[in-house]
């Protein structure tokens, strides 16, 4: 049994890396001296799902311009790319489109492109992108409900921001310098018995009597989720 | 000697090396054959990942955590939902008593509204419970045909008991939405377990009069590819060869019959042409009569700016007849009797204005190349053996073709269609949700011959049918009758009488629900009567201003006449009263000044109400909640006093929260809200 499990595990790897390597037929046309992102980083999809935007990367050339023909290939622990690899446009940018992995929590995205001489030269820092599991995305769902009137400052046709009529600003959830000086039972706090009842603005309303208590949890578990810097896990940590 | 002779032969004194060999390797066979089964136990995959999870709790969690531990296969059964899980004879650490672990099989499960132990592993992640070998629990193997649900769709688990929406799974809402508003369930069957059918909810218009509407080049043009003439069109392209959308068109037109729009004289004595169409007044018009809360134009960026409750407008001219559209502008339901497009009353003049205004809106390219030959018996024949075989009556109405019935495959138990029944493609993976979802972002890559049109749907809409559509599984049907919450369904409320005939003719129901039947674009009016005062009502009907400076989607001026209005506000205020609205509620007597200054201070200070609302144009600039500077005039006391206790109560869904106001506040910040009279000044700010 041992032994199928790892006759298994080792044709599982190995169309891993058949799938990898079968790509692997690009040659690229030209070798740049930077790598860097264009947009795409730091969104949140559900988990298994692509993210809402493509990811950008842009390679430039010695004179700093986007310089085309060079190969990108992407990477990242439990991620999918669509494509994981490919060559840079006339405007020297790579899109692919960025499928987040099966557990919620952080990926990393590294694009590279090989250098002239040898090696690579690696995006740094690398690209982050966040699945929601199933507690962020309800946290979500009750976000985009309630809180995104005040907390978002971006306006869509269907619903005009009040950030701006507000004195003091809401914080933005993604405010990982703010958030994250908090502690859960806080947010829960502020979230369901309003800003005055912990000494902060009587803008905020108490949404206790509204929202279920499993819903402000999970209000907090988004905002968890979407930190920027991202928020610390609580308990001893272990390498792997 | 004899005795000798007679004498058996000698016994021999022991086997022969042969026998010996023999012998020794029987034993050892039996022996080796009866450890296999210990072996294959003490090899077996989930005692390997025990050890390894011993080992690791030692390492990092050293003390109870490994004491308590008792390696051996462990198992969740519940009889009743059918549950035999093996799983977490792997998956030890599902409670996250070792701390940190992140790689599988031993990461914590992610918190979920349920109990693990009360609806087991299968139920969600499906896959097979009883295996007890890596491969066999999460693959496709000989035996078994049921892998691991992939994440992206576990939102269609939550869907076998849950049969509405259901706020923590966005993708399964949003799956179940489209069926509806694609149509999809005009021609399959999608029963839910508790016996609620799916009804379509995309309005395909009949097609009975259609040549009243448009020519026949334009039915060519819109059947050979629907996303042309409007990017947002739900129509799918059924990929129709010249020929086969030649001869549909030539028997579309052919069917046609006259509507009574045509017969009835005050819709055709008006001239084709009024007053010249002054352009600004005519856009002006369009949007003060707010067609966009239902009708997009693509704007000059290529943006879609308007709602989708309608048609698309933006390529209007190159489809319709001048006198055809003036006549619907005047009264819809003339050629539509089933139409959700209101009566409005507008006056000839303003017909011409918008109708002017729309024929504009054309697109010379879309019809530049359609040359038909003109239809003959032959062709119009041919049309309608295309028709029928096509299935277009199972959306649309059309004279001669009777609605196909069992048309397509019955969708209701699809999550669990059995993987021997399926014919893949080559190059497919074998399994149900890439097939479902190969399916439905393009059925005809299964062959050419198939009846099944190509649906405008991006990738993100496919994975959410395919989610909705995995939710509709045989466990689903046979769940205990306690776990199955169904969805709410609408009520066939319709309001009586003349009041009633008006709202109909408004077409109210469209927009507004009323006691559990309706739209949800604008307020529920179940309750409304308890809610406004007259003199508001009236005036809001005569011209109505929007409440809410941010809305896009608003109350369309109707141009009702005087006695209109009063038929429609007698109704509303005595037919929409809700309980418990009696003048004992609240003693009008406590709305003194006193208490109206005690309630402007609750207002700024203790509950910041300004966030949300304006009270005063001049300070205040809320832009989430309605503007209160006058709503003295519009709500009645009441209302507001038990609104501010428990708005949800009153309207469902609410986005003013529940702000567990004291008797005496709710009643000190009325005191205050009913001072508020200012002249409204233009509330649409």
């Amino acid at each position: 049994m041992n032994i199928r499990i790892a006759l298994v595990a080792f044709a599982l790897l190995l169309t891993g890396c058949a799938h990898r390597t079968t790509s692997t037929q690009l040659t690229p046309k030209a070798y740049g001296a930077e790598i860097k992102e264009v947009s795409g980083g730091k969104q949140a999809a559900q988990v298994g799902s692509a993210l809402p935007q493509p990811v950008i990367v842009q390679v430039n050339g010695a004179d700093g311009n986007g310089l085309a023909g060079a190969l990108v290939r992407f990477k990242g622990e439990g991620v999918n790319f669509d494509p994981a690899e490919a060559l840079t446009d006339s405007s020297g940018q790579v899109t692919t489109t960025v499928q987040v992995g099966f557990a919620a929590g952080d990926y990393q995205v590294i694009a590279e492109t090989p250098k002239q001489d040898g090696g690579m030269i690696t995006i740094a820092p690398a690209l982050r992108e966040i699945a929601l599991g199933y507690e962020s995305t309800l946290g979500k769902a009750v976000n985009d409900t309630y809180c995104i009137r005040c907390h978002d400052n971006e306006s869509t046709p269907e619903r005009v921001s009040n950030f701006d009529n507000l004195s003091p600003a809401p914080h933005q959830f993604a405010e990982g310098a703010t958030y994250n000086t908090f502690k859960d039972s806080d947010l829960i706090n502020i979230t369901s018995h309003g800003g005055l009842a912990v000494g902060k603005s009587p803008q905020m309303p108490a949404f206790g009597g509204t929202l279920k208590p499993a819903e402000i949890k999970a209000v907090v578990a988004y905002i968890r989720a979407i930190s920027d810097p991202p928020y610390p896990t609580p308990g001893v940590k272990y390498g792997k | 000697m004899s005795d000798e002779k007679n004498s058996p032969p000698p016994l021999r004194t022991g086997p022969t090396l042969r026998e010996l060999a023999l012998f020794g390797f029987v034993s050892l066979a039996l022996l080796v054959s009866l450890a296999i089964a210990p072996a294959k136990n003490y090899f077996s995959d989930w005692r390997h990942y025990q050890n390894s999870y011993l080992k690791l709790a030692a390492d990092r969690q050293p003390g109870t955590l490994a004491r308590n531990f008792h390696v051996g296969l462990r198992q969740t059964w519940i009889p009743k939902l059918g549950v035999v899980d093996r799983c977490e004879s792997c998956h030890v650490n599902q409670n996250g008593a070792l701390v940190g672990a992140s790689g599988q099989p031993f990461r914590k499960h992610p918190v979920i509204p349920h109990e693990l132990d009360q609806f087991g592993c299968v139920l969600c992640h499906r896959g097979q419970g009883a295996a007890t070998s890596v491969e066999e629990a999460h693959y496709t193997t000989e035996a078994w045909e049921q892998p691991l649900l992939p994440a992206r769709y576990l939102d269609s688990s939550c869907g076998q008991c849950h049969l509405g929406t259901l706020t923590g799974t966005p993708r399964l809402n949003e799956g179940r939405r489209l069926l509806s508003a694609m149509g999809c369930v005009h021609c399959h069957v999608v029963n839910q377990p508790d016996g609620n059918v799916l009804k379509p909810d995309d309005d395909p218009p009949p097609l009975i009069h259609i040549a009243e509407k448009t020519s026949r080049e334009w039915v060519y043009a819109w059947i050979k590819n629907p996303q042309a003439y409007a990017g947002s069109a739900t129509m799918p392209n059924f990929q129709l060869s010249d020929q086969d959308a030649a001869d549909i068109s030539a028997f579309l037109i052919a069917q046609s019959t006259p509507s009574p729009a045509v017969k009835n004289v005050a819709l055709n004595n008006a001239p084709t042409q009024g007053a010249p169409a002054d352009a600004t007044a005519a856009a002006t018009l369009y949007g003060s009569s707010f067609c966009a809360s239902c009708h997009a134009v693509q704007n000059a960026a290529g943006n879609l700016v308007g709602g989708d409750f309608g048609p698309e407008l933006t390529r209007i001219g190159s489809k319709v007849n001048a006198d055809w559209l003036r006549r619907w502008i005047k009264d819809p339901a003339q050629y539509e009797a089933s139409t959700r497009m209101p009566h409005y009353r507008f006056d000839d003049k303003q017909v011409a204005m918008l109708t002017g205004f729309l024929l504009a809106k054309k697109d010379d390219d879309l019809l530049a190349n359609v040359h038909l030959t003109p239809a003959d018996a032959e062709s119009i024949a041919r049309g309608k053996k295309l028709v029928t075989e096509d299935g277009c009556a199972a959306c649309h109405q059309i004279n001669g073709v009777t609605p196909p019935q069992n048309f397509a495959p019955d969708l209701s138990k699809v999550g669990s269609r059995a993987l021997s029944q399926i014919v893949f493609l080559p190059g497919m993976k074998h399994n149900l949700p890439d097939y479902i979802t190969a399916k439905v972002h393009d059925p005809r890559s299964f062959g050419p011959g198939l009846k099944m049109p190509k649906f405008n749907l991006t990738d993100e809409q496919v994975v959410a049918l395919t989610t909705a559509l995995l939710a509709q599984t045989d466990r689903s049907s046979g769940l205990p009758h306690e776990l199955v919450l169904a969805a709410e369904r609408k009520s066939d409320y319709q309001p009586g009488g003349d009041a009633g005939k008006l709202m109909q003719d408004l077409r109210c129901l469209s927009c507004h629900s009323i006691n559990g039947n309706g739209g949800s674009m604008a307020p529920d009016l179940t309750r409304e009567g308890s809610s406004v005062q007259r003199p508001w009502l009236e005036s809001f009907m005569a011209n109505p201003n929007t409440l809410r400076p941010a809305l896009i989607r608003r109350m369309p001026k109707f141009n009702l006449t005087p006695a209109e209005i009063k038929t429609l506000s007698d109704y509303i205020l005595n037919a929409y009263q809700a309980p418990g609205f009696d003048s004992d509620t609240l003693d009008p007597h406590a709305l003194n000044v006193d208490a109206a200054a005690r309630g402007k201070q609750l207002f700024y200070s203790k509950y910041g109400c300004q966030s949300c609302h304006i009270a005063d144009y001049k300070t205040d600039k809320g832009y989430v909640g309605p503007a209160l500077a006058s709503v003295g005039n519009r709500l009645t006391p009441v209302w507001m006093y038990k609104w501010l206790k428990d708005p949800n109560a009153l309207r469902p869904g609410t986005l003013m929260p529940n702000l567990s106001l004291k008797d005496d506040e709710a009643r000190d910040l009325t005191a205050f809200l009913v001072t508020l009279k200012a002249k409204q000044t233009g509330g649409a700010k």
